[in-house]
């Protein structure tokens, strides 16, 4: 039964998503509805993971279905540090409807159930685990890029209703998208460097090319920014970095 | 029962020149208020000039006469643009001003000081002073609960509330002004409200930019000089009266490798404009000119006629209110004797049984009596102040009195 909890999760953040939608018509009740979806959402998909540690004697999201479910889990938790401020919603409508829909495929794929799971051992566990959550904190950075560049083009196009949507202020957004692309680029070595030490000769594969690239693009994203690579650039930079998320993400359990 | 009288003119029906006739400054109100005596509030502001009294009497003329005098010889012009207002429909207007609602700009926030300016220049007493306070309520309940006052109703206000939109807080921002006429200067204002620094002002005569500069304590340089200090702005405000392009996309574009990808808004207020509209092109630079900040403060206006609906009907659950508490006055002397008469009859005959009692009884029947009373006039009390919210307390109040005897008791005693 408590497997079930995905459900009013799922529920949650789907609303989540719609109430986000309905703060682009001026701020008020929907983005207090938006907020209390994204904490109940994340509050029932916390019981679920704890649940799901419990029952299993191993690391119970090893599969790709498992491991989408922590991922979303960690791209919500991070948006909720500061995400739910009233200047901050707007962030939301890039993140919530993919939470939902990246939830729901979790769910499909059966990564929601309490099964006994792998035995990879600590030092797997703890790679994977470092791994998610950086790609979860680039994610994040990559809804805060795709978000400047929307608001960037409407203040460009000196769109009439400029001010009349609540969104975070571009040199904001910019900055906080770089800093988070300086944690999640940290936890990313730190996972790479944990799953090195695992490493054998003839080990190398395509997710670990995919997952060097994408190293490679936020580390030049952060050199490139001291050299006058700010806004608009580097959340393109930021964007291309989240295409090779996207494509490492699936890669790491179906091309290993 | 005390009744409440407006008179006033305001801009929905006066021209300006008849307001200007009457428009008071605080002192002047103050002056007034002394010469009307009793609970009086006059409340001036560029778009009304407004006499509120409280009064056991009718007060109507008493008022015309306070505001027709102030005209002076166009009295009889004034007298056809005066509104009288009593009672509840005064109080429901005195709410719409204090939020807004009654403003050429709706929810304009400058309204809710000068109402409390006035409400502190007055003479108010318990009905006077019971409708102002709730009248600043009102107005500062509209403005947290409806976005009415959130978004910019001038120029100026807009070009500021875009720099927030670039920069978020603009404490530390650097500002870079080209003019030094009124437009900059408002425009300057409005930045330095917010938190912006005036960093430089720009001007072809630098005597007339200087004067500028020492008021927003910012340095005075010659129009010529700008191209350098663009490297350091974040904030460019232009309204010059140049013929011609002040800074050209050149200008800018060569400024933008030393700025490392810092963004630059700009916002040319002038006609003809001063900066090239090719600037916007730029990566990092938003251009601004005075129709694309005049559609902004349209689109934001419609908003706030939008938002002007939900305030209505906050200001009318407020008046509502007062004219529940209004009501109920005729009602709370009969209601304050009833309760005397009983708290008498109480403690006579806990006096009568006195020596009967030990001190432990006396106490546990002086609280049952106690509580007995408060039990059996809570009910009445309720429906007497429900029956005066309808329009009946006059009545409920005599059957009152002459059930209880309370007038005889009145007159006995």
């Amino acid at each position: 039964m408590a497997e079930l909890l995905v459900v009013p999760a799922l529920l949650a953040y789907g609303e989540a998503a719609f109430a986000y939608a309905g703060e682009l018509r001026g701020p008020g009740l929907a983005g207090r509805l938006a907020t209390w979806g994204v904490r109940l959402g994340w509050l029932a998909q916390t019981a679920l993971l704890v649940g799901q540690a419990a029952s299993a004697e191993g690391f119970p999201w090893g599969t790709w279905a498992g491991s989408l479910n922590l991922f979303v889990w960690l791209v919500v938790g991070a948006y909720l540090i500061w995400g739910c401020t009233p200047r901050y919603r707007l962030l939301g409508l890039a993140v919530m409807p993919i939470a939902a829909l990246l939830l729901a495929l979790a769910w499909a794929g059966g990564g929601t159930t309490f099964e006994e799971g792998d035995r990879p051992g600590v030092v797997l566990a703890v790679h994977v685990a470092l791994m998610l959550a950086a790609f979860a904190g680039l994610t994040l950075a990559a809804g805060m890029a795709a978000l400047y560049l929307w608001q960037e083009r409407r203040l460009k196009r000196h769109e009439r209703g400029v001010l009349k949507v609540r969104v975070p202020p571009l040199d904001a957004l910019d900055r906080l998208a770089a800093r988070t692309v300086l944690g999640s680029l940290a936890l990313l070595t730190l996972g790479i460097g944990v799953g090195a030490a695992r490493f054998e000769r003839g080990d190398f594969d395509a997710a670990m090319a995919v997952t060097l690239a994408v190293w490679a693009t936020y580390a030049s994203l952060l050199v490139l920014r001291h050299e006058g690579w700010r806004g608009r650039r580097a959340a393109l930079v930021n964007l291309a970095g989240f295409v090779l998320v996207a494509i490492v993400l699936p890669l790491t359990h179906f091309a290993s | 029962m005390t009744a409440l009288t407006l008179v006033g003119v305001s801009h929905h029906r006066a021209p300006i020149d008849l307001r200007e006739r009457v428009a008071l400054d605080l002192d002047a109100c103050r002056a007034m208020v002394e010469r009307l005596g009793g609970e009086a509030v006059v409340l001036s502001t560029c778009n009304r000039t407004e006499v509120y009294l409280a009064r056991e009497e009718d007060a109507e003329d008493e008022a015309v006469a306070a505001v027709t005098e102030l005209a002076g010889d166009h009295a009889a012009d004034l007298s056809a643009a005066l509104y009288r207002l009593r009672d509840e429909a005064a109080a429901l207007h005195l709410f719409r001003v204090a939020a807004g609602l009654d403003s050429l700009v709706p929810g304009e926030g400058e309204i809710l000081g000068q109402v409390r300016s006035a409400f502190e220049a007055g003479a108010p007493g318990p009905l006077l002073d019971r409708l102002f306070r709730q009248a600043l309520h009102t107005g500062r309940r509209v403005r947290v609960e409806t976005a009415i006052g959130e978004s910019p109703a001038s120029v100026p206000s807009a070009a500021a509330a875009l720099a927030q939109q670039v920069f978020g807080e603009l404490g530390g921002r650097r500002v870079l002004v080209l003019g030094a006429g009124k437009i900059s200067e408002a425009t300057a204002r409005n930045l330095v409200s917010r938190g912006a620094e005036i960093a430089v002002v720009a001007n072809r005569t630098i005597a007339h930019g200087e004067d500028l500069a020492r008021k927003l304590g910012a340095r005075a340089l010659a129009l010529d000089a700008v191209a350098a200090e663009l490297e350091h702005a974040d904030v460019v405000v232009s309204a010059t009266s140049a013929a011609g392009v002040v800074v050209s996309r050149e200008t800018v574009a060569n400024a933008l490798h030393a700025r490392k990808g810092r963004p630059l808004l700009l916002v040319d207020l002038a006609v003809p404009r001063d900066l090239d509209p090719a600037i916007n092109g730029l990566e990092g630079c938003f251009l601004y000119d005075v129709d694309d900040l005049r559609a902004v403060v349209e689109e934001t206006l419609s908003g706030r006629r939008g938002e002007a609906a939900s305030a209505e009907r906050l200001v009318a659950e407020e008046a509502e209110r007062f004219r529940d508490w209004h009501a109920a006055l005729d009602v709370v002397p009969t209601i304050a004797s009833l309760r005397a008469l009983a708290e008498e009859i109480r403690d006579s005959e806990l006096a009568r049984a006195g020596g009967r009692l030990s001190e432990t009884e006396r106490r546990n029947v002086e609280s049952v009596t106690s509580q007995i009373l408060a039990k059996l006039l809570h009910l009445p009390t309720i429906r007497m102040k429900e029956a005066a919210a309808a329009a009946d307390g006059v009545v409920y109040a005599d059957v009152v009195r002459h059930l209880f005897g309370l007038g005889e008791e009145e007159r006995r005693r």
